[in-house]
């Protein structure tokens, strides 16, 4: 079991025909993701990487029966790109575009909200269940499958945290990297509920940084509503106010969103917090 | 990107707002043409990026044409929170018997957009949110809707706002709605918004905070952007596509993402260093932006120590290395380096910096760790260029 993305998972790459959108769709083939058909408009018909690509995501899921989508398309695109897969009827979208207009999210969020679809990020490196799908950017060879769900704002910090959890043997069931912006499809409420019920999760990370108030959110649900053991950590201790640290959603603003502050609300439900990114994988281990 | 109180109400007015008479002056004499132009008392007002500037002294009446030199004489050219005074606004004095507050925000929590008002205007308002959030209203706008006049009324009515003054409040509310919408604005606020003598409604105050990531269907509003309020390197880091931040400590830092990089400068701090900036090289970051990061890091005379912390995803650990010595063989220096890349093609990535003799890292503790030392001056000359 995991959450998200399993065996089952038959993808669409939208964006299949772009730089980056190639590389990675080459390395998700690599690591065993079931990519069925690729989005481009302008260039159905055409064939890459072997995978038939397809002007729209509802073409594309009339002739493969593809049920998430992974987007790779500009930001300035990739609004509908989102739109496009929802309408479509997928399950699953997962987003990694970076810099989509934060107006444009809120009115794709408001639309999405009426639908059944699922949407993780923009601007995160995806979700992936070791030895079964990776959706997204992240280096697959690190992940080892195993009992720890992690949820994550960050990408290469998550990295940093798998790695150290697979050197430890320590494998993970599910790792989500919800994304940096602040306007996302799913929050760290949204992915606890789901490793909650999740029988093949034992224990949860959770990764946080500066700005906004989802960390303090998730505190609140795993008081109420988490059984299973949860380890957190959140960046940004040592950043100034009012900066804006590389995500859009990383800021300080108006005295709210400090790491102090998320510290202080998961400490105060029993999640202990590592200093360092080097410390969560031990943290993991004393509770496992 | 911050607009300057005049760009933001000169944007208000075009959206049918109405903001006081009064124009830019960058000379004592030209403050005095304006005051002179416009017959009337004026408030001299120092257009810097700040906030706070009227306890800072940088908002000053003047009665008199000659006043108004003499004033702006005073506010050009002083320092405010670390800023120069360049430019002055010349606005129009008017006759204030009530403050409001009015603001357009991004909820976060809630994924829409928020109008908030208050009858407590003129002060922080995030101050009054801290010590009487009851005095702050709010309506929640659905993105496809837009602000509705009961919204904005609604709002009026609920800070106690004279009936009589309801049919401005509301074109005021929608024009700045309008306004916040059209800019791609993230934050949008009249404080004070002041209720006049005559019965008028004015937007004595304006700030607007516009979405970086949407100014590419903005270029005229891009243009508005004040380079001499952004540090030279934070202006090259722009440029060359990366989030940089600079801080006060020894130890320039070099990551990518955000998130790493944040957890790099914590653990710098943790092990007894203190970092000397934030800089997330970005996805997939190639070999000349690497150099521009660089160069930038070493731009900082702080810096005695530089830190590479790469954890490749989208950005291939060869990439990286390469655009580290090609950034070295530009920018000679005696700094220290410490590496540590990992993920992607990091094989290839260390093979490459194996034969340049910078110091290496495995973890990011045994990095961070290196780096404090390599600042302080305790690593072996050997491994240091």
């Amino acid at each position: 079991m995991s959450i998200l993305v399993d065996k089952n998972t038959r993808l669409v790459v939208q964006g299949l025909t772009g730089r980056e959108g190639m590389f990675h769709a080459a390395q998700m083939i690599e690591y065993g993701t079931t990519i069925v058909a690729g989005v481009t408009p302008g260039k159905g018909g055409q064939e890459v990487l072997g995978v038939p690509i397809f002007n729209t995501v509802a073409e594309a899921r009339a002739a493969t029966g593809c049920n998430a989508s992974i987007i790779y398309v500009p930001a300035r695109f990739a609004p509908d790109a989102i739109l496009e897969a929802a309408d479509a009827g997928l399950e699953l979208i997962v987003c990694i575009t970076e810099g989509i207009p934060v107006l444009d999210m809120i009115a794709v969020r408001a639309h999405l909200e009426r639908l059944p679809t699922r949407l993780i990020g923009p601007n995160c490196p995806g979700v992936i269940t070791p030895g079964e799908a990776k959706v997204g950017i992240m280096p697959g060879r690190i992940h080892k499958p195993g009992p720890v769900g992690l949820v994550s704002r960050s990408g290469t910090l998550t990295y940093e945290a798998v790695a150290a959890l697979s050197e430890m043997g320590i494998g993970q069931s599910t790792v989500v990297g919800i994304g940096g912006d602040p306007i996302i499809g799913s929050r760290f409420v949204d992915i606890l509920a789901l490793f909650q019920q999740d029988p093949a999760t034992k224990a949860i990370v959770l990764i946080g940084e500066i700005g906004g108030n989802d960390e303090e959110l998730a505190a609140v649900y795993i008081r109420e509503h988490v059984t299973k053991p949860v380890v957190a950590f959140i960046a940004g201790q040592t950043a100034p106010p009012g900066k804006r640290m590389g995500h859009a959603g990383a800021i300080i603003s108006g005295g709210k969103g400090t790491a102090a502050d998320k510290i202080k609300a998961l400490e105060a439900v029993g999640v202990p917090v590592a200093h360092h990114p080097g410390e969560i994988a031990e943290l993991v281990a004393q509770r496992l | 990107m911050k607009l300057h109180e005049y760009q933001a109400k000169r944007i208000f007015a075009q959206y049918g707002i109405p903001i006081p008479r009064g124009e830019v002056a960058t000379s004592p004499t030209q403050a005095r043409d304006i005051a002179q132009r416009l017959g009337k008392p004026v408030v001299i007002k120092a257009q810097v990026l700040v906030g706070g500037r009227g306890k800072a002294g940088g908002i000053k009446l003047a009665r008199t044409p000659d006043e108004a030199e003499e004033k702006a004489d005073a506010i050009l050219g002083m320092n405010l929170k670390g800023f120069t005074v360049r430019r002055v606004l010349v606005d129009e004095a008017s006759d204030i018997r009530r403050e409001l507050y009015l603001g357009l925000v991004i909820d976060r929590a809630r994924a829409r957009v928020v109008m908030m008002a208050s009858a407590a205007g003129g002060v922080d308002i995030e101050e009054v949110a801290a010590t009487q959030p009851e005095a702050i209203k709010t309506v929640v706008i659905e993105p496809a809707l837009g602000l509705r006049s009961y919204q904005a009324i609604g709002l009026a009515s609920a800070i106690g706002l004279p009936q009589e003054h309801f049919r401005m409040f509301q074109q005021i509310a929608q024009g700045l709605y309008e306004a916040f919408i059209r800019c791609d604005a993230e934050l949008a606020e009249i404080n004070p918004l002041v209720v006049q003598g005559d019965g008028t409604l004015l937007a004595l105050d304006g700030k607007m905070v516009l979405d970086d990531n949407a100014l590419f269907r903005h270029p005229d509003l891009e243009e508005m952007r004040d380079l001499d309020e952004e540090a030279p390197a934070e202006t090259e880091a722009r440029i060359n596509g990366l989030s940089y931040v600079k801080l006060d400590g020894e130890i320039g830092c070099m990551v990518n993402g955000a998130g790493l990089a944040m957890a790099t400068m914590d653990i710098v701090k943790h092990y007894g260093g203190a970092p000397a900036n934030f800089l997330d090289i970005g996805g997939g970051a190639r070999a000349e932006k690497v150099a521009a990061a660089l160069r930038i890091i070493l731009s900082d005379p702080n810096v005695k120590a530089v830190l590479f912390n790469i954890f490749g995803g989208i950005t291939r650990c060869d990439e990286v290395a390469r655009g580290i010595l090609a950034a070295l063989e530009q920018v000679p220096t005696k700094v220290p380096m410490v590496t540590r890349l990992v993920g992607t093609n990091e094989e290839e990535g260390r093979a490459i910096l194996a034969e340049a003799h910078l110091i290496t890292a495995r973890t990011l503790a045994e990095a961070a760790q290196k780096a404090v030392a390599a600042a302080r001056g305790e690593l072996p000359a050997e491994v240091v260029r």
